[in-house]
């Protein structure tokens, strides 16, 4: 790795939480607060509890079936919380649509990719841009001279996005016939482009190689420097997790079951159970 | 297949981001091309019908081939772009030409234009011609956005039925109406008949290329991105800001807009207006002509709408046959070629002309060796 | 008329409805495709006993039986024919090709037989039947008696055979029916017989009450029914009994009200309303996507 990695300090926020020092001057920027959700009398989610700073990159780990994936689509109010809060930015994100989240700030990537598969790379990543996009419709329709310029910018920012990850040369190749990793990389790129305050990543680097898993947690933490926003990923990756993330949740069932420093979580004995059962402790 | 395909698009894209290297067409050369191609196929066509070499019946044949265009390439909008099945197109054509025509029969009389106006082209007779059109696509839309409320809460096959349900209550009322107002509207099952015939060749295929060029710049922008992702995932479409209910009720809005306009100048090229003519094996035809001619691709919905047209009118001395052989055709371009005869490829004319211009074979992509390390 | 005769009206209107709409459910649940084709499989089945009734002078018994198996075949090669090599195809592919097979039935039988409507033979002495001051179609009854008993044995045959449960596994999962080793393209098979069977009693019940063929009878017919079915809730067996009932009635009511012409927009209306109310129908089960 060429940057050095960052250590932080971790401050205790309400309990349980833990934010980087850095960000203590401004409120968490994305905060879940006694967040749970059944399914038909299941539950699958319990009295979960996060605040994040606005610069701080954090991990949800667990076994399969843990429930990160439904925290996420919690987040982003895919599904309705049966119980608690979210807030982003100090505003609760209650009733919401998932268009309404986003624009408020949160933006995700997929465990399955979706990408916008028929269309080209740089039209995925200009969907994402369309937030800032304001032309109307008639402007659009007779191709009226700002209609040229608002293309030209945003054709502009576009590529910028891919740059990011050296994308450039795939703009007009269509999204559903790139490389796995490439898929991977664009949806990251396309919620990027929806200007988010807090960047949600599903498994980041499913399906990547050990020296695309290497080169993505370079560009996470380059993301994070760049765009200064927040980063928090579910991954199976341990070494993704350990050597990006400031802040490690551990979930089992629902539950966090333990939440600290990669190093904390590393060796704490109860992510050690949750992961190999009781036999592994011994 | 799939992977020529990419290193045939990097290196387009790479081309298109090296810049000069490569001479580049602006838009403005581009669309004035297009223009010209228009220009002469209108003029070339009006000579014809001037000398008589194209006839009347077939002058007739041409306007309902333009018009089926404008069916095919708006359904598509609601099928290849937006990715629903709307059953109910015909519905739409159907009040287009209700409005449209009732509208120019009632202000015809006011302004004092004859028939003759139309054929001469007078000024008025322009405006009126316009107008009728309009309120004939405005009146369409306003029943695109009743239809799409709640049809697009639903999904697929759901939104598939409804609209079949509300483009067979629209017939139901048209063919009714009368009894319930107690004045003649409609004419019910007799139809509308004594529609000054207020459609050309020019006129036909004006509005349908105008219609076409609007169709392709909404697409062609942040709006029609919108629309084609709400088609390729939903959920991705709402996660990345997109606000689909506004998009899809756009879209089929649009889509109502353009069959009303084309429902318009059938009333105007047929001269009579029926609701049997309406039924639901209409807008099944013009599905199929999307279909055929593959979702998504402006110029499939242009040639399969040419073709079949023109094909029963080909084929009346089969009249027998022609619908058994056309639905056999149908079910084996389906079996072996499932997307459609042209899939989503467009063709755009003036890219082939650009390649051609930087010393490049039109059909065939320069090959070069492509780093594919990713 | 009397309400009682309306009230039959409408139960033997709604039965054949619900008949047809369980072929359309069955298809519909199984493979997820509008079989536009189902309502042109009555139509055959109704020329079928007008040409062994009126054409060859057989037996009306024979040309039940003829009618429910030659409906059952056709609905068999149909989809061999025409939906098999689609399976893994975009769903509307398939939607298209079953209208390219509505097409080619309506069209083929308008060749052979004509525009004009053929008239079906009674297939049996249809007198009123009185009861007191009472007079009701045997017609009527017959039609009821037959669906509850067909709506009867499908729900056994679904519920409880081998047969049925496997149909079941492939509609919840084709993919995982066909590792757990049900031989998926035998099971829908059988669905487009019994669905297809189904249609064959229906197009003769049909023919008993309107003693008409004519090429295009299945495409109201047909659509009508996919209302019903819809209504009730695609892919559940009561759903399409229900659904085929509501719209027996409120075609009957509308029409005994001296409303007829506009019976056909009350019956999609009714389904407008029902889909915006349940947008699944009234049985129908919400099926969400994984996200």
């Amino acid at each position: 790795m060429t940057s050095e990695k960052k250590r932080s300090v971790l401050v205790q926020m309400e309990e349980p939480n833990l934010i980087p020092e850095r960000d203590l001057g401004h409120i968490p920027v994305l905060q879940a607060k006694h967040l749970g959700i059944d399914f038909g009398g299941l539950t699958a989610v319990d009295d979960f509890n996060l605040a994040m700073g606005r610069t701080e990159i954090s991990g949800l780990i667990g076994p399969n079936g843990a429930g990160k994936t439904t925290i996420f689509n919690l987040l982003t109010n895919v599904y309705k919380p049966t119980r608690g809060t979210v807030l982003l930015d100090g505003y609760d994100t209650a009733g919401k649509s998932m268009v309404q989240v986003n624009k408020m700030g949160i933006a995700r990537t997929f465990q399955n990719i979706r990408l916008f598969s028929k269309m080209t790379v740089e039209e995925n990543i200009l969907v994402g841009l369309g937030n800032s996009m304001s032309t109307k419709l008639v402007t659009d329709l007779f191709r009226l001279p700002q209609h040229w310029r608002q293309e030209a910018e945003f054709h502009d920012k576009a590529m910028d996005l891919l740059a990011i990850f050296d994308m450039q040369k795939y703009a007009k190749a269509q999204a559903g016939s790139l490389p796995y990793g490439a898929q991977r990389r664009l949806e990251i790129l396309r919620a990027l482009g929806t200007r988010p305050k807090v960047l949600l990543l599903d498994e980041p680097a499913a399906g990547m190689n050990p020296a695309e898993t290497e080169e993505l947690m370079e560009n996470i933490q380059k993301i994070r420097d760049e765009f200064q926003i927040a980063i928090l990923l579910i991954e199976h990756d341990m070494s993704l997790v350990m050597g990006v993330c400031e802040a490690v949740g551990v979930l089992d069932y629902g539950k966090i079951i333990a939440k600290g420093t990669p190093e904390e979580i590393q060796n704490d004995p109860r992510v050690i159970e949750a992961y190999l059962g009781k036999q592994g402790v011994n | 297949m799939e992977e020529s395909n990419l290193s045939e698009a990097v290196e387009s894209s790479a081309a298109s981001t090296s810049g000069s290297s490569r001479k580049k067409l602006s838009m403005p050369v581009r669309y004035l091309i297009n223009a010209v191609l228009v220009a002469v196929f209108i003029v070339v066509g009006e000579l014809m019908i001037g000398s008589g070499t194209i006839t009347r019946y077939q002058t007739t044949v041409l306007e309902q081939v333009g018009i089926y265009i404008l069916m095919a390439v708006s359904l598509n909008i609601a099928t290849g772009y937006l990715g629903q099945l709307p059953l109910g197109h015909a519905g739409f054509m159907s009040v287009g030409g209700y409005s449209c025509a009732l509208f120019i029969m009632h202000m015809q009389g006011t302004l004092g234009l004859t028939v003759r106006d139309f054929v001469t082209g007078s000024p008025a007779a322009v405006v009126l011609f316009c107008a009728g059109l309009l309120f004939g696509g405005v009146m369409a839309a306003i029943c695109g956005l009743i239809i799409g409320i709640p049809a697009l809460r639903l999904k697929g096959d759901y939104l598939a039925i409804i609209t079949l349900g509300f483009a067979e209550i629209i017939r139901v009322v048209m063919l009714n109406i009368d009894g319930v107002l107690g004045f003649e509207l409609t004419g019910g099952a007799r139809g509308l008949t004594g529609i000054p015939s207020y459609t050309n060749f020019l006129n036909t295929f004006l509005v349908v290329v105008i219609s076409l060029f609007l169709i392709h710049t909404m697409m062609k922008s942040r709006h029609g991105r919108a629309i084609l992702a709400i088609r390729d995932n939903e959920i991705a479409a709402e996660a990345s800001g997109v606000h689909t209910t506004y998009y899809k009720t756009l879209a089929f809005v649009v889509s109502a807009f353009f069959a009303g306009i084309a429902g318009g100048l059938y009333a105007g090229c047929i001269g009579v207006m029926a609701p049997a003519k309406f039924g639901f094996m209409k807008s099944i035809e013009i599905l199929v002509m999307v279909v055929l001619g593959g979702m998504g691709s402006m110029l499939g919905s242009v040639l399969s709408a040419t073709v079949l047209t023109i094909l029963p009118e080909a084929l009346r001395a089969f009249a027998d046959y022609r619908m058994v052989v056309y639905a056999v055709v149908l079910i084996i371009v389906m079996v072996f070629r499932p997307q459609g005869l042209l899939g989503t490829y467009d063709f755009s004319l003036t890219g082939t002309l650009e390649r051609v211009i930087n010393g490049e074979l039109p059909w065939r992509k320069p090959k070069k060796e492509v780093d594919e390390n990713d | 008329m009397t309400f009682l005769t309306q009230v039959l009206n409408g139960l033997q209107l709604g039965s054949i409805y619900a008949l047809v709409a369980l072929g359309y459910t069955m298809v519909y649940g199984i493979i997820l495709l509008l079989n536009f084709a189902h309502g042109d499989i009555i139509m055959v089945g109704a020329y079928i006993s007008w040409i062994v009734m009126a054409q060859m002078g057989f037996h009306p018994a024979i040309a039940i039986l003829l009618s429910v198996v030659g409906c059952t075949l056709l609905g068999v090669m149909i989809d061999k024919v025409a939906y098999a090599p689609l399976r893994n195809a975009p769903r509307l592919s398939i939607l298209i090709t079953a209208i390219g097979v509505s097409y080619f039935l309506e069209n083929g039988a308008q060749l052979v037989f004509g525009a004009d409507a053929k008239v079906v033979p009674p297939y049996f002495d249809a007198s009123p039947l009185s009861f007191g001051s009472v007079q009701l179609s045997p017609i009527a009854l017959l039609t009821i008696a037959v669906t509850v008993v067909s709506t009867a044995i499908l729900t056994f045959l679904v519920q409880k055979t081998k047969l049925g449960k496997a149909m079941r596994a492939v509609s919840e999962d084709m993919g995982a029916a066909r590792l757990m080793g049900i031989n998926v393209n035998t099971t829908i098979s059988f669905t487009f017989a019994v669905g297809s069977a189904l249609a064959g009693i229906g197009a003769v019940l049909y023919a008993m009450a309107y003693t008409q063929a004519t090429p295009t009878m299945g495409i109201m017919l047909g659509t009508k029914a996919f209302v019903a079915a819809v209504l009730g809730g695609i892919g559940s067996i009561p759903g399409a009994v229900i659904g085929g009932l509501l719209v027996g009635f409120a075609e009957v009511f509308v029409s005994a009200i001296g409303l007829s012409v506009w019976k056909d927009a009350v019956v999609f209306l009714l389904l407008i309303i029902v889909l915006i109310v349940r947008p699944t129908g009234i049985l129908g089960r919400t099926m969400n996507e994984k996200v």
